[in-house]
């Protein structure tokens, strides 16, 4: 489903993926963990076409497409979803009207009618349901006010909408409480089907025990410098970062030895 | 704005000088011999004051030069040109349920019944007409906020004032219906209209009346007008001014509001298309416990230019005051905002607020924002605040990463930044409309109102 190989990126000028390959498969579950500022973002905002990421080499296919060629509203229709870190605030646009608009435009491009709005609000109340996101959320502006954990939980709810092929979920788990993050697991778990893939890019081994990867890459330095089962989150968890890095000290230091 | 030559500024206040006075029989001929000092008192100031240049600090931004070069004919007669009243009566809003009135050229379209009375005693209709009928009751307000003596436009008005629409509401009286007021231009050559707007509330009254501002034929329009509203003690008024004119239609509109005590009044003015537009809103608080909400939302584009003045006058203590003016510059578009906020004295525990946020669109857009706040209380609330900027390009993004193509989700943020202003529009039916309007506007899709039947262009 999706290709990457030597992708070498930058922002402003600084490189900040150096080379990154992987393969993700339609069923797959791939977890991506590393330290604050290995580049985690950068990777999940290349692959949704923010235009602050600059391409230096490499190549990404997604669905047999080169994905880098292809606009940001394009890839989202196409079934790409970007569940963001840090999700915007739109003052003004109201989530019924954000969600009926993008909707619709994912039923154009697909050849489908526009939902009428009573059918829109009908599959709003059911993925509102499967969420369990309140109305009081969905009735406001675009995440205007929400806590970080509703915001959260907001982008599950539009990934529930959107209905994906790939989601990449960077952080989704942060600043959730117990019971929240059971729910953005299950939701995740719910839309999971043989065809679809999901990257959830998280700091913390919890997560991985509601959502089960098949496959757990450290990134370092924008690297990938090790890829393992779910037990690579666990051995993380316990020795940490510094672990990877002694590793890598060794690894690469030959002359040393 | 695609101009002629400029006329230098002495030239032009001769020859407006000289056709008042080639002119002055005509003049005098329809409204009350009051009327006609004060135009006498009018002309004699003019002389003195001219034209606002741009040394004059408040038209800094706005060159009237070149608008007053053009060489206008004057529009100090009805136009006999025929209308179908039908067909205009279209332009009211649907689902709306109004009294329509029709000013033509700056003059009250319904010769028939000039002055209608309504059940409740409230009076609507020409202005002309009012000023013979009721001369005391046009004396007792006509003039009295709106200053000849330092306003040079307010001065040429006045010497040039015909008509316009005079609206009465006695005490105690609540008006059930808005009243929206189509203020159309059409002309076969190119004209200057100056009407003169006057609306009494008296003592614990309510009115809601909508201004529709329009041109109708492909001339070059220039108008300078006048609007006097008296908002009595414990009254309520909505006023809703909406400025859809063509590209060569150049406005200048000058309106005073006069509040007394315990009165609340919001104004909207919404400016959806004119070549070059220049609105004064003068409001002086003159009872304890007033409110005022004054709010703007321009969308201009191509090479219009807007520009929109608000001077708030505390005048009396426990006052409220909000400013909140927006727009959207395109292309070339240039504008300005300046809100003046004035606290006297004894204006204790007076609130005071003013905003004024714009988005650029191009680098090729300009905005001039000024602040000027002057407070002689010492127990005030006031703030003030602006800003010119740019779309949010995260918000952009965002929404992009949603699958809403980019030029539908710069409408979206474009159209949410104006929905702070649509949202204040009480009357639920003209918000919609509006709502349509702006949305349309946006979309470049408005060349004129639905179902109105003017070709507005
Ligand atoms: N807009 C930007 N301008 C400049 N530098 C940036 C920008 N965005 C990211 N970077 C830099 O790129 C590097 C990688 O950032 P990124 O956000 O991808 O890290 P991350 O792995 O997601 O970290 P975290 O775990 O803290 O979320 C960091 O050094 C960061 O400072
Ligand atoms: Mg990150």
């Amino acid at each position: 489903m999706l290709s990457i190989k030597n992708l070498r990126v930058s922002i402003e000028g600084k490189e900040i993926l150096g080379g990154i390959n992987l393969e993700v498969k339609a069923g797959e579950i791939h977890a991506i963990m590393g330290p604050n500022g290995s580049g985690k973002s950068t990777l999940a905002s290349v692959l949704a076409g923010n235009n602050l990421v600059e391409v230096i080499e490499g190549e990404v296919l997604y669905m047999g497409k080169d994905l880098l060629k292809i606009l940001p509203e394009e890839r989202s229709r196409q079934g790409i979803f970007l569940g963001f870190q840090y999700p915007i605030e739109i003052p003004g646009v109201s989530m019924v009207n954000f969600l009926k608009t993008a909707l619709n435009e994912h039923r154009k491009y697909n050849g489908l009618e526009p939902l009428s709005a009573s059918d829109f609000l009908k599959v709003m109340r059911e993925k509102k349901a499967l969420v369990e996101i309140a109305s009081s959320l969905t009735n406001r502006s675009v995440n205007e006010g929400f806590s970080g954990g509703e915001k959260k939980r907001n982008e599950i709810f539009q990934m529930a909408m959107l209905e994906p092929k790939l989601a990449i979920l960077d952080e989704t788990d942060s600043g959730l409480d117990i019971d929240a993050l059971k729910v953005v697991a299950n939701g995740v778990n719910k839309l999971k089907t043989k065809e679809n893939a999901t990257i959830v890019i998280t700091h913390y081994q919890r997560l991985l025990n509601y959502i089960i990867p098949d496959y757990v890459h450290v990134l370092y330095d924008g690297k990938i410098v090790k890829t393992g089962g779910k037990e690579l989150a666990i051995e993380l968890e316990e020795k940490g970062y510094e672990w990877i890095s002694k590793e890598l000290a060794i690894n690469s230091s030959p002359a040393i030895l | 704005m695609n101009m002629g030559e400029v006329v230098p500024k002495t030239d032009i206040v001769k020859k407006l000088v000289d056709s008042y006075y080639r002119n002055a029989d005509i003049l005098n001929k329809s409204n009350s011999v009051f009327i006609n000092e004060k135009r006498e008192e009018g002309i004699k100031y003019f002389k003195k004051l001219g034209i606002p240049g741009r040394k004059n600090e408040n038209y800094k931004y706005t060159n009237l030069e070149p608008v007053f070069s053009h060489p206008f004919r004057n529009a100090i007669s009805p136009s006999n040109k025929y209308f179908d009243r039908d067909q205009i009566f279209k332009c009211d809003i649907p689902t709306l349920d109004t009294n329509v009135i029709l000013l033509l050229n700056g003059f009250y379209f319904d010769r028939k019944t000039p002055l209608r009375e309504l059940s409740s005693g409230a009076l609507v209709g020409s202005f002309a007409k009012a000023s013979t009928e009721y001369p005391e009751l046009v004396e007792k307000y006509y003039g009295k906020y709106a200053q000849i003596t330092n306003e040079g436009l307010v001065a040429l008005n006045s010497a040039f004032v015909q008509d316009g629409i005079f609206i009465y509401v006695p005490k105690g009286i609540v008006l059930q219906k808005p009243l929206q007021i189509v203020n159309l231009i059409a002309s076969d050559d190119d004209i200057m209209v100056q009407h003169r707007n006057l609306f009494v509330l008296e003592e614990n009254t309510g009115a809601t009346v909508i201004v529709c501002d329009h041109t109708f034929s492909p001339h070059k329009f220039l108008t300078n007008s006048v609007t006097e509203i008296y908002a009595g003690p414990d009254s309520r008024f909505n006023f809703t001014k909406v400025q859809n004119e063509h590209n060569d239609a150049m406005q200048i509109s000058h309106t005073y509001l006069n509040q007394g005590e315990n009165s609340k009044v919001t104004s909207n003015l919404i400016t959806l298309h004119g070549g070059l537009v220049r609105n004064n809103f003068f409001v002086r608080l003159n009872g304890n416990g007033c409110e005022n909400n004054t709010t703007g939302l321009f969308l201009v584009d191509k090479r219009q230019h807007i520009d929109n003045y608000a001077y708030i006058d505390h005048a009396k203590p426990y006052c409220t005051s909000n400013q909140l003016f927006k727009g959207v510059l395109d292309d070339f578009a240039t504008g300005a905002f300046n809100g003046k906020i004035l606290v006297r004295r004894n204006a204790q525990k007076t609130q005071a607020y003013q905003a004024n946020n714009n988005i650029l669109l191009t680098n090729d857009a300009r905005m001039n924002t000024k602040p000027q706040l002057e407070i002689y209380a010492d127990d005030v609330k006031c703030s003030h605040g602006a800003t010119v900027g740019q779309l949010d390009e995260d918000a952009l993004f965002y929404m992009r990463a949603r699958g809403i193509g980019e030029r539908e989700a710069r409408l979206m943020l474009m159209y949410a930044f104006a929905n702070e202003i649509i949202n204040q529009i009480k009357v639920e039916p003209l918000r919609e409309r509006i709502n349509h309007l702006v949305d349309m506007r946006l979309r470049g899709e408005l060349s004129r109102c639905q179902n109105c039947a003017m070709n507005c262009g």
